[in-house]
């Protein structure tokens, strides 16, 4: 590890203005995903700015009829909260599929969101990869690897966002809160904040560096079934092949992009009167490389159509 | 970087480099070896301590994030001489052979049953809004972060079994 500096931030502003003016400095939350990286010297910041101990830890419900998780909320505070519980049963479910029950009391709500891409290239620091050293090549690209990203992915890196819950979020329409030095405050769904890669795979996220993530705002669930499902390769404690998160009639697809993939198509067959396999052919005839993912694409078809059924989503057969 | 933590009970100061994390500043300044660092990644839980009661990997923490919390580490789990019944169980069912993962184990079982206790579903619990059965396959998924190279795993479930009581 690189040295750094640490402090523990004693409110938001200040912690907001610490990161903004040291030259070098980040966010630490949780630490599981940052610290990990900085043993490896993937990240290298001089100075940690700790806000996990920032009153943004509450859970509570908000004007509109939802609920208001603040940043520095537990993986497993969430899941245990009996309005999540009760509610956003799709949350619930992402969150405990996701690391083990250790990691999920250190992890974070933002931090979570914020982790980055597991592509095990992205980890060999002796491997070329564009998203850690720009320009370096993309050692993934062409690989027969169930790993790769199926949509949206591109020349320079086809990676995959690793966040179970980011998932479930995007099907719940859930919106991030921030706070930027000079003050100001904005809104962004979660749909919005992550970037796919096209040629500049190292800016992942909408984020300024130093934009604080205060809360993420669940509206009031819509009405309809809800259901988070993923597929790995043990039954526990790894990352998923695929995952599919239905609520409301939003169908989120996750392990196939560099951000939570919303199936449009597949919502838009539905509504237009196909069947769960047909919606489920539609989107998937879209993905890339079928011949190199054709393994992957077969999965998540059967994923998505089989949580269609079970949550009743569209038209049987 | 000076930090105190409370350690089994006791109240500990050190100066540590920031680069410390709470998996090293317990065993190498504190000579508390018995959690162990298998993977330092976070992919095995033989690091697992408990944090103002709360399990974590000590390995994916820094020390200096721990400053004025209580650590509790498998060194303070027994009562004097009268082991923790966690300890008591693993001895009686030989859940362990080379007993690499024990202390990772042991203070993850301590940890996950006050989770139970406090109503936190897992991805085995059958309703998200109804009270946990702590079935065996629930035992196994919220244990699923302690990883047994000796795969002692049904020794390591009948242990907690005995704690745990029967399935409710
Ligand atoms: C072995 C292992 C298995 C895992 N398996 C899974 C899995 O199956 N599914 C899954 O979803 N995840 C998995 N994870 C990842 C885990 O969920 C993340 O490491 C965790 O959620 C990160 O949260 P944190 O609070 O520890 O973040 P940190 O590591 O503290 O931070 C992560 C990033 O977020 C930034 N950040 C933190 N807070 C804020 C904020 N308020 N505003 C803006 N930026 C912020 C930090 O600067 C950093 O860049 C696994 C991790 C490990 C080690
Ligand atoms: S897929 Fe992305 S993260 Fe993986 S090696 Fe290529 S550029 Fe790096
Ligand atoms: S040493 Fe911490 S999880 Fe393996
Ligand atoms: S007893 Fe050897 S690793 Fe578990």
């Amino acid at each position: 590890m690189k040295p750094f500096t640490y402090e523990r931030a004693s409110d938001v502003a200040s912690a907001i203005q610490a990161v903004s003016q040291t030259p070098g400095a980040r966010y630490l939350a949780g630490g599981t995903n940052l610290l990990d990286l900085m043993k490896l010297e993937i990240e290298t910041p001089t100075h940690l700015v700790d806000v996990s101990r920032l009153p943004l830890a509450t859970i509570e419900a908000s004007a509109e009829g939802g609920v208001r998780l603040g940043a520095m909320t537990r993986n497993s505070q969430v899941a245990a909260h009996p309005d999540i519980r009760a509610r956003y049963p799709a949350l619930v479910q992402a969150i405990v599929s996701g690391g083990s029950g250790q990691l999920r009391n250190k992890a974070t709500t933002a931090g979570n969101l914020m982790q980055r891409t597991r592509c095990s290239f992205f980890y060999d620091t002796a491997k070329p990869c564009n998203k850690r050293q720009p320009g370096s090549g993309c050692s993934a690209l062409g690989s027969l690897s169930r790993a790769n990203a199926i949509f949206g992915a591109s020349e320079a890196c086809v990676a995959t966002h690793p966040s179970d819950m980011a998932v479930a979020l995007v099907a719940l329409d859930a919106q991030i809160e921030t706070l930027r030095p000079d003050g100001t405050s904005r809104s962004l769904a979660v749909a919005d904040l992550h970037r796919l890669p096209g040629t500049s795979p190292e800016t992942e996220s909408e984020l300024a560096a130093d934009e604080l993530i205060t809360s993420v705002n669940l509206p009031p669930p819509a009405p309809g079934g809800q259901l988070y499902r993923k597929v790995r390769a043990r039954a526990s404690y790894v990352g998923g092949l695929a995952s599919v998160a239905v609520a409301g009639g939003r169908l989120v697809l996750g392990a196939v992009a560099l951000k939570p993939w919303r199936a449009e198509t597949a919502e838009a067959a539905l509504a237009s009167g196909a069947s769960r396999t047909e919606a489920a052919m539609a989107e998937l005839a879209q993905a890339q490389d079928p011949d190199q993912n054709a393994g992957k694409i077969a999965l998540v078809r059967r994923l998505l159509g089989a949580v269609l059924d079970e949550t009743n989503t569209g038209r049987g057969a | 970087m000076k930090t105190t933590m409370t350690v089994n009970g006791q109240v500990r100061s050190l100066d540590l480099d920031t680069r410390t994390t709470l998996l090293d500043a317990l065993r190498e300044h504190l000579d508390l070896k018995g959690s162990k660092k298998g993977c330092d990644q976070g992919q095995c839980g033989a690091c697992t301590v408990l944090v103002n009661g709360t399990r974590i990997n000590a390995c994916l923490s820094l020390a200096v994030m721990h400053d004025g919390d209580e650590i509790l580490t498998i060194e303070g789990l027994a009562d004097g001489e009268n082991l923790h019944p966690l300890q008591q169980a693993f001895l009686t069912e030989d859940a362990f052979q080379c007993g690499y993962c024990t202390p990772g184990q042991i203070c993850s079982a301590v940890g996950m049953l006050q989770e139970v206790a406090a109503g936190l579903p897992s991805q085995e619990t059958e309703s998200l809004t109804g009270p946990i059965s702590l079935t065996d396959a629930e035992i196994r998924e919220r244990l699923s972060g302690n990883i047994c190279r000796c795969s002692a795993y049904p020794q390591i479930l009948a242990a907690v079994r005995r704690v745990a009581g029967a399935t409710q």
